[in-house]
């Protein structure tokens, strides 16, 4: 098996060992995520020198059992990505397909419509957004959606302008299809494969400014278990116990890592492309 | 060519005008700003007074004229928190974000272009797919968390480096690391791509034929036309850079542009919000002007018709 | 005359199952023009980059015999060849759009060549350059060397990568397919560029062509290739007086040449494609499609001679052809 291979097979194990772990949250965790104990602050992990073996991760600064908070924030980052790519999704492939079918003004507004996008700086409007209409879940689901969507658009446009000149659409065409069953018919079909694969790397890119977002403060609300405020919120204590960023940190890691893999290996797969 | 130019200097217009728009209509998603500015404990008549010393009690649209016209003129409003200029706390700021932003693509440069062509001339073998691997890996960290490890390393256990606040130039070393992790994957993999196609063109075999050493068949003959994207592409990932740079700033504590944006957001002050937006914005909307600018100069296909 | 390149029992395989050249023997005299003639794939491309040292990635080439000049080629390193090539032999190439480097000027990537092998300065090199782009028929040389590949019409690059041949004053140049992309009034007049320069330098060339009227204009001698082997090879009044092998036979059938082939005569065709020849393959590669073949053609070819210096590799007597004629 070849090394792309064997990534590609670890990021998908990663990618569904995270979506089980959230979906069986409340069935997995040994304690109350939420529940605090002032007795047993930032107790290291059981492995280590002081750890306690009924805190296999050890505890925050509140006391509450980093295992738990872990597992229940996977539950987050699951929903980000998920919700993000469905919105972004929608939008980028609606413009994209308007821009690269009809194509003439029609594009041209895309294009420029995606332009104008791009010099949004992306964190400060998010973070401006969040903290306008109050942080909660589901605004950073919809801002992230309303934000993250020109990949999507870009490759959409660029491969139904290609698949909309070959013989089969043509051909449909020339039966006397209509507009919206060649496009949904003829067209989506090809291009999904392509967008499957942008999809991955949306959802890695939605998970990791979800928790940029909640360590600047302006993401999901505390006491949410947020990966990325777990990590805010244990910045101060990490020069005497640096697990309490490494724990959260490395999740965050694995699971992005996770879904770059299984995108590498869908597009190697599907041979479809990921860059716009 | 100077069509070409009048048309993408358009576009940067109405691109800056949107903007413009974007980030006017940004501060006025939480309804009232009057209400916002004042604060929680403020009294109904603290926040008529509020509206008033604003201007906030005239209709938006002539707010917003007001302000696209001042911002025309260079004014872009004053800081409720500084009651300062809002130009002159982006100009206090602009040097850290503007040298963070430089140290980073240098650093993801030189990193990125010698991989990149590293990997090229490996095409295909083990060394080539392991480098890619990295840069995935590397596209999976996230940036302050990376930039808290890197702090607890080498600034903590071995004392290397400082770690926040830029008093001496190494100040901007840690920074500047973290921020080239985001711009190397995507610049590594273009130079690859560049250099595999360039190393398989009908040129290259020229200049093979022409018994040229191949230090210069690489960097001379396959590197010139291969580093044209990835030049461009810099341009374009600096801007992404500098308004990422936001995160950065907070996680080392350096008082640049990023970070100043953040604390107007964490402090309702919306003048400065939108002047930073929009100015984030119009140095990304250059950046993207100056790198077509560059290509068009780099291509001699271009820069001759 | 004495032979410039001796190539013998030249073996080329890009991977473990095919091979692209199985054993060719050329021998290319100064001051001649050989033409090495065959169908696209049969690998006289291949043949001419591995002589070069040019091969692509994952080529390997193996000889009997490879000497250039009195020099064995086979053990020098690509440094050492590097020096050899653009100096002493020189190549063409079949697509003149791409074969120059579009980011650099024309003078620019001439002058290369003869500061690389001969040093000296850029200036003395750009000069030459503009003398050499003159010969070539080139008009405001001066101009061209400023002036950048996509300036400049797919003739007009032809000719610069002729004149950039010939800045070292090479003593042999390879001309891959020169003429295929162009069109065919300047093809003529790449060609007759090439007889001229050729007259005047005393310069061997070997001319890898697909096109016999080409072979009939220019060449001394010819190698007829098929399925990476020289089916026939001889001096090229006798192949077109007496051709032999069956193959070659069929090929002259194929094309109309003025005063060899009676007006209003139906052409020929052979029929079938070039096989793909595994690695280990028996016999003769022509026997799918010959009308001559028998059993034995399965087994190894005869090297025949039908006189002095007019080789084929074919079982069939070396007068079956006039014979059946009378």
């Amino acid at each position: 098996m070849s090394i792309r291979k064997i990534a590609a097979s670890i990021g998908a194990v990663i990618v569904l060992g995270v979506l089980l772990m959230a979906i069986f949250a409340p069935l997995l965790v040994p304690h109350d995520p939420f529940a605090q104990d002032l007795n047993l602050r930032l107790v290291p992990p059981s492995f280590m020198e002081g750890g306690r073996s009924d805190h296999f991760l050890g505890t925050d600064q509140l006391g509450r059992d980093y295992f738990s908070r872990l597992i229940y924030g996977s539950r987050i980052s699951m929903l980000i990505g998920l919700a993000t790519v469905i919105t972004s999704g929608l939008i980028g492939v609606t413009l994209g397909m308007l821009g690269g079918f009809i194509g003439g003004r029609v594009d041209m507004v895309v294009m420029f419509i995606i332009t104008c996008r791009l010099s949004i700086p992306l964190i400060l409007v998010a973070l401006a957004v969040v903290s306008l209409i109050g942080s909660s879940l589901t605004v950073v689901v919809m801002t992230l959606g309303l934000l993250l969507w020109e990949r999507f658009a870009v490759v959409t446009r660029t491969t139904v302008m290609q698949v909309r000149t070959l013989d089969y659409v043509a051909a449909a065409w020339a039966a006397g299809c209509s507009r919206t069953h060649i496009l949904l018919r003829e067209v989506l079909p090809n291009i999904v494969h392509h967008l499957v694969v942008v999809a991955t790397l949306e959802m890695a890119i939605a998970i990791l400014l979800e928790a940029a977002l909640s360590f600047l403060g302006l993401g999901v609300p505390p006491p949410l278990p947020s990966w990325g405020l777990m990590i805010s919120e244990a910045k101060d204590y990490m020069f005497f116990s640096p697990w309490v960023i490494m724990v959260p940190g490395v999740s965050l890691f694995v699971l992005v890592l996770g879904i770059n893999f299984l995108g590498d290996g869908l597009r190697d797969m599907l041979g479809a492309t990921r860059d716009a | 060519m100077l069509a070409f130019l009048l048309r993408r200097l358009l576009l940067a217009v109405l691109v800056t005008l949107t903007v413009l728009t974007v980030s006017f209509a940004l501060t006025r998603l939480s309804g009232d700003l009057a209400i916002a500015i004042a604060g929680p404990q403020a009294t109904q008549l603290d926040i008529e007074i509020i509206r008033k010393a604003y201007g906030l009690d005239r209709p938006v649209i002539v707010q917003f004229f007001d302000w696209v016209w001042s911002a025309a003129r260079g004014d872009l409003g004053r800081s409720y928190l500084y009651h300062e200029p809002v130009a002159n706390l982006i100009r206090a700021r602009l040097p850290v974000t503007m040298t963070l932003g430089l140290t980073g693509l240098l650093i993801a440069l030189s990193t990125a272009i010698p991989i990149g062509i590293f990997a090229a001339m490996r095409e295909g073998t083990v060394i080539d797919r392991a480098v890619m691997m990295v840069a995935v890996i590397g596209q999976a960290m996230p940036s302050f968390w990376l930039g808290l490890v890197l702090i607890i390393t080498f600034g903590l256990q071995l004392g290397w480096l400082p770690i926040s606040g830029v008093d001496s130039w190494d100040g901007y070393v840690l920074p500047g690391i973290v921020l080239a992790f985001s711009a190397i994957p995507a610049l590594m993999r273009l130079t690859r791509s560049g250099m595999v196609d360039a190393l398989a063109s009908d040129y290259i075999r020229t200049a093979r034929a022409k018994g040229l050493s191949r230090w210069s068949i690489v960097m001379k003959h396959a590197l010139r036309n291969a580093a044209m994207p990835v030049v461009a592409v810099a341009a374009v990932q600096l801007g992404f850079m500098l308004s990422g740079s936001i995160v950065i700033e907070s996680v080392f504590a350096l008082h640049g542009v990023g970070y100043l944006g953040w604390e107007s957001i964490s402090k309702n002050d919306f003048p400065v919000v939108q002047a930073v937006v929009l100015f984030l914005a119009v140095i990304y909307i250059l950046l993207t002007l100056l790198s077509d600018l560059l290509n068009a100069f780099l291509d001699p296909r271009l820069r001759t018709t | 005359m004495s032979a410039l390149l001796e190539v013998s029992g030249l073996r080329v395989r890009f991977n473990e199952k095919a091979e692209a050249v199985r054993g060719v023997s050329i021998t290319v005299n100064k001051g001649e023009t050989h033409c090495l003639v065959g169908e696209s794939g049969c690998g006289k491309s291949v043949s001419a980059l591995a002589v070069m040292g040019l091969l692509a990635k994952g080529g390997i080439r193996t000889a009997d015999a490879l000497s250039f000049a009195g020099q064995d080629l086979r053990g020098l390193t690509e440094g050492q060849m590097s020096r050899l090539r653009g100096d002493k032999m020189a190549m063409i190439f079949q697509e003149p759009m791409t074969s120059l480097n579009p980011a650099y000027t024309i003078g620019s990537q001439m002058a290369e060549v003869l500061v690389r092998h001969r040093g000296g300065s850029k200036r003395a090199a750009l000069d030459r350059a503009a003398a050499l782009l003159g010969r070539v028929g080139i008009t405001a040389p001066g101009l061209r060397l400023g002036q950048f590949p996509h300036q400049l019409s797919g003739g007009l690059r032809q000719r610069v990568m002729i004149a950039m041949a010939l800045m070292c004053d090479p003593d042999l140049l390879i001309a891959d397919e020169p003429t295929t992309a162009l069109d065919v009034t300047v093809q003529a007049q790449i060609l007759r560029l090439l007889m001229e320069l050729q007259a005047e330098l005393g310069l061997a060339i070997l001319l890898i062509t697909h096109d016999l009227g080409i072979v009939a204009r220019m060449a001394h001698r010819v190698s007829v290739m098929y399925a990476g082997k020289v089916v026939e090879s001889a001096s090229a009044e006798a192949l077109f007086a007496a051709p032999t092998h069956p193959y070659t036979r069929g090929l002259l059938d194929c094309v109309p040449i003025p005063g060899k082939i009676a007006r209003g005569a139906p052409l020929g065709s052979i029929p079938g494609t070039v096989p793909r020849i595994s690695l280990g393959f028996q016999g003769c590669g022509f026997r799918d499609r010959c009308g001559h073949a028998d059993a034995s053609c399965a087994q190894d070819v005869p090297a025949q001679s039908f006189a002095e210096g007019h080789d084929y590799a074919c079982r069939l007597p070396a007068g079956w052809a006039t014979e059946r004629a009378a």
